[in-house]
């Protein structure tokens, strides 16, 4: 045996290694991992926040070493800078204690070292208010409409009387509602002299004439309405006067406090709910938080017209973007002549979707407001002048300016579902005498539908969140009255409009209230990104029914 | 070779896809009501031969023809001609089938629609002759509201073939109609095709030389862009006058 067989190395030589990469697969899947952890948390942080804005917080009552005593919720916990002599280390906590005509804020910090005692008495209660915000307290004394007292004993006699406000609240309304009707012949008439008298033609002897005979014609429509609208005032009065008489004395540590029955909204006794009273108070609370308005400087009550600013806007955007993203995609796709003026219009539609919104904000403002609501105003508003109709920021302006903004991607998308569209189709549809026109309408643009629909999906997701320009083009903190009314002509596309992004920014940023609004901020984030939410849903949907309406096709 | 009046011809045809020349000068006859097949090797120009005479070549850029195309003597190239009245003319069928992404009766009825006829019983009454022409009657006339795409592949090239009978053509032409197809649907259009000769002069651009042989009354054998013979098909299959034919059909090239 030759002994250079021994010296044959073995196959076997290296240790068992890592396969190579390895490292570089974790990291990918951890920052898979890191990015889903944070969506997870962004929508935990929202919801979380958003519900404790509805959910009924338990009503403590705080007796402090001073004999003071707090009644309010329970609203954080921290650590106090530690004691320099000590170094112990002491916590504090923060109460809604409400009754802000009586506090100095909506909030106290109290060191724990100063709570003697803290219980929740099932007789505290959350006064819900239309004015001052929330109120927190026992009830001591109530009187009736009439200043009789009530007999506090039974519960009910306390919810007769909340019942009786409501009422007297909702005909409060509708007798303003009426007066206001009743005067409106007065108001249109003083509107159209005040415009006369502020006009050149004032000077004139013609205008002069008709200043007089105006101001002659309102003295005797004055006199004429006189009777029905004392009559309307007089019940009017009478409504508010046995609102404001009745009231309820809230006893709230030290200072009571005494609230018409006119700015109660509703009684939370959130000491006596149980679990399921307390669920279906959070959920009757968001209703009432989608459905109704805003109160407060937008610190307290719903979010009804910021929503349906919102929708408005986002449906004349997509009646706006639709058709022009996908006339625009039609004549580049299938009519242009192809050559440089051709890649240029694609690069500019590429470019276009890549501009900073607020640029197209300012495109807004100076070209729809100023440029076409001027001449808007001029030619068919001119006697309103100079108060601006349509040369002021309104929803019409702010949906096309989003459109604007949007029309990149629909062109885009467009196309991709355009050249999609099988080329055996179109030849097809051709060959058997249809003309171009016909194979575009009848063929080619129903199986692009999907295609369309995608850009529809990624216009509305992307409109729906965008504030940055509506602040330029007519978003407002309070729109007096919604765009969409029972006033002729119904759709005022002139009008302001509220919006749930810019809300969210009011209400985090510009409240005069900013810790008690905070948590509607979130309430209203949580409510925007499900309304985008399911906007996309929607629209895929849709799309998916069309898709397979082609199946076995590549559209 | 055939004294039946001339449905199609051309004169001289020379056909360029930009730098190329597809199409040397042809000039040929097609008589009407017989059944004539054009077959090549791959690349010979036949299918592009068959669209000049519904003008199918327009869709594609950058085609240029020479020399006259006529249909039923009448020249498809010549200006203010109305285009959409020449393909309802001559009906084309294509080698994939293509039937619409709707149902089977609005694929039938989309010719007449789009040329204006209206009428839910003139249209029912066009569906139902033009696929009972195509042999298709039986097998979906339950279904008229079903989509098209459901069908076999059979079913949806004999469903293209009624789809252009609607139109009340003169002349079909086909583009290799049954090349994706298994031979009992290649039997079954083959079938046909034989029963409509009687009403159409029919081209069919065929690979398949024994379906030439079963269904041509002529054919014609293309090669590089060059017609090469013309003849009645018996005498192509037996007695080729050109080398180059015989090579082809004895299969020592294409």
């Amino acid at each position: 045996m030759p002994g250079s067989e021994g010296k044959r190395s073995p196959i076997v030589v290296a240790p068992p290694r890592q396969a190579p990469g390895l490292p570089g697969i974790w990291a990918t899947a951890l920052a898979t991992l890191a990015v889903l952890a944070m969506l997870a948390t962004l929508l935990v942080i929202v919801v979380v926040n958003a519900v404790s804005w509805f959910w009924p917080a338990r009503i403590h009552e705080l007796r402090l070493a001073d004999g003071t005593v707090l009644v309010g919720e329970l609203a954080g916990r921290e650590e106090m800078p530690a004691s320099p002599n000590t170094g112990e280390v002491e916590h504090r906590v923060r109460l809604k204690v409400g009754n802000r005509e009586v506090t100095e804020s909506d909030f106290v910090w109290v060191p724990e070292s100063a709570i003697v005692s803290m219980t929740e008495p099932a007789d505290l209660v959350r006064v819900v208010r239309s004015e001052y915000g929330d109120a927190f307290g026992r009830i001591v004394r109530a009187v009736d409409g009439s200043g009789m007292p009530l007999d506090l004993g039974g519960p009910s006699a306390l919810d007769r009387l909340l019942e009786d406000g409501a009422g007297m609240r909702r005909e409060r309304r509708r007798l303003e509602h009426q007066l206001e009707k009743t005067r409106r012949p007065l108001t249109r008439l003083e509107e159209r002299l005040d415009l006369v008298e502020r006009s050149d033609r004032a000077s004139t002897p013609e205008g002069q004439a008709e200043i007089d005979e105006l101001r002659q014609r309102t003295g005797r429509l004055a006199t004429e309405l006189a009777p029905r609208l004392d009559a309307v005032q007089a019940r009017l009065d009478e409504t508010a006067g046995r609102l404001h008489r009745a009231t309820l004395l809230l006893a709230a540590g030290e200072q009571p406090l005494e609230i018409p029955l006119g700015n109660v909204i509703e009684l939370v006794w959130s000491n006596r709910l149980g679990l399921l009273a307390r669920v279906w108070h959070t959920l009757w609370q968001g209703v009432l938080f989608l459905a109704t308005e805003p109160r407060e400087a937008n610190t307290e009550g719903g979010i009804f017209p910021a929503l349906f600013g919102t929708v408005l806007l986002v449906l004349l955007m997509s009646l706006a973007v639709v058709p022009l993203g996908v006339i625009t995609a039609v004549y580049m796709t299938e009519y242009a002549r192809r050559g440089v003026m051709l890649r240029l219009a694609h690069q500019a539609v590429n470019n276009l979707a890549g501009v900073p919104s607020i640029v197209f904000g300012m495109f807004g403002l100076a070209f729809f407001l100023y440029g076409v609501g001027g001449v808007v105003d001029r030619a068919f508003f001119a006697d309103r002048l100079p108060t601006p109709t349509f040369g002021t920021g309104g929803v019409l302006w702010a949906s096309l300016t989003l459109a604007l903004l949007t029309v990149p991607v629909v062109v885009v998308a467009t196309r991709e579902g355009l050249l999609a569209v099988p080329r055996s189709w179109r030849e097809g549809s051709l060959a058997l005498g249809a003309t171009k026109w016909q194979t575009m309408r009848r063929i080619v643009l129903p199986a692009a539908m999907p295609g369309i629909l995608t850009g529809l999906i990624l216009a509305v997701s992307r409109a729906a969140g965008e504030v940055a320009p509506l602040m330029l083009t007519g978003a407002a903190k309070m729109a007096p009255s919604l765009p969409v009314d029972g006033m002729p002509p119904f759709l005022h596309l002139q009008r302001k409009f509220m919006h749930l992004g810019f809300h969210i920014y009011d209400v985090s940023m510009q409240s005069p209230n900013v810790e008690a609004a905070k948590p509607m901020a979130f309430a209203t984030t949580l409510v925007l990104l499900a309304l985008v939410v399911l906007m996309n849903l929607t629209a895929i949907v849709v799309r998916r029914r069309l898709r397979r309406a082609y199946r076995g096709q590549v559209v | 070779m055939s004294d039946r009046p001339v449905a199609l011809s051309t004169e001289g045809l020379h056909l360029y896809y930009g730098e190329t020349h597809a199409l040397k000068g042809i000039t040929l006859e097609l008589p009407e009501h017989q059944i004539s097949a054009l077959i090549g090797p791959s690349g010979c120009g036949k299918s592009t031969y068959l669209r000049c005479f519904n003008r199918m070549n327009d869709v594609i850029d950058g085609v240029r023809i020479e020399g006259r195309v006529l249909v039923e003597g009448e020249d498809v190239n010549r200006e203010n001609v109305d285009l959409e009245q020449i393909r309802k003319r001559v009906g084309m069928v294509f080698q994939k089938s293509n039937p619409f992404p709707m149902s089977i009766l609005d694929n039938v009825s989309f010719g007449p629609r789009m040329s204006g006829i209206r009428g839910r019983d003139r249209l029912d009454e066009i569906v139902e002759r033009s696929l009972r022409q195509a042999d298709l009657w039986v097998e979906v006339k339950d279904r008229l509201a079903g989509s098209a795409l459901d069908l076999s592949g059979g079913q949806q090239q004999r469903l293209c073939i009624a789809r252009a009978l609607a139109n009340e053509p003169d002349i079909l032409l086909l583009d290799e109609p049954a090349s994706a197809l298994d031979p009992i649907s290649t039997a079954k259009i083959e079938e046909t095709l034989l029963q409509l000769k009687a009403r159409y002069t029919i081209v069919i651009v065929t690979h398949n030389l024994q379906q030439a042989a079963r269904v041509a009354d002529l054919t014609a054998f293309f090669m590089l862009g060059e017609l090469v013979e013309f003849s009645d098909t018996t005498t192509m299959f037996t007695k080729p006058a050109q080398r180059l034919t015989e090579e082809y059909i004895t299969g020592r090239f294409g």
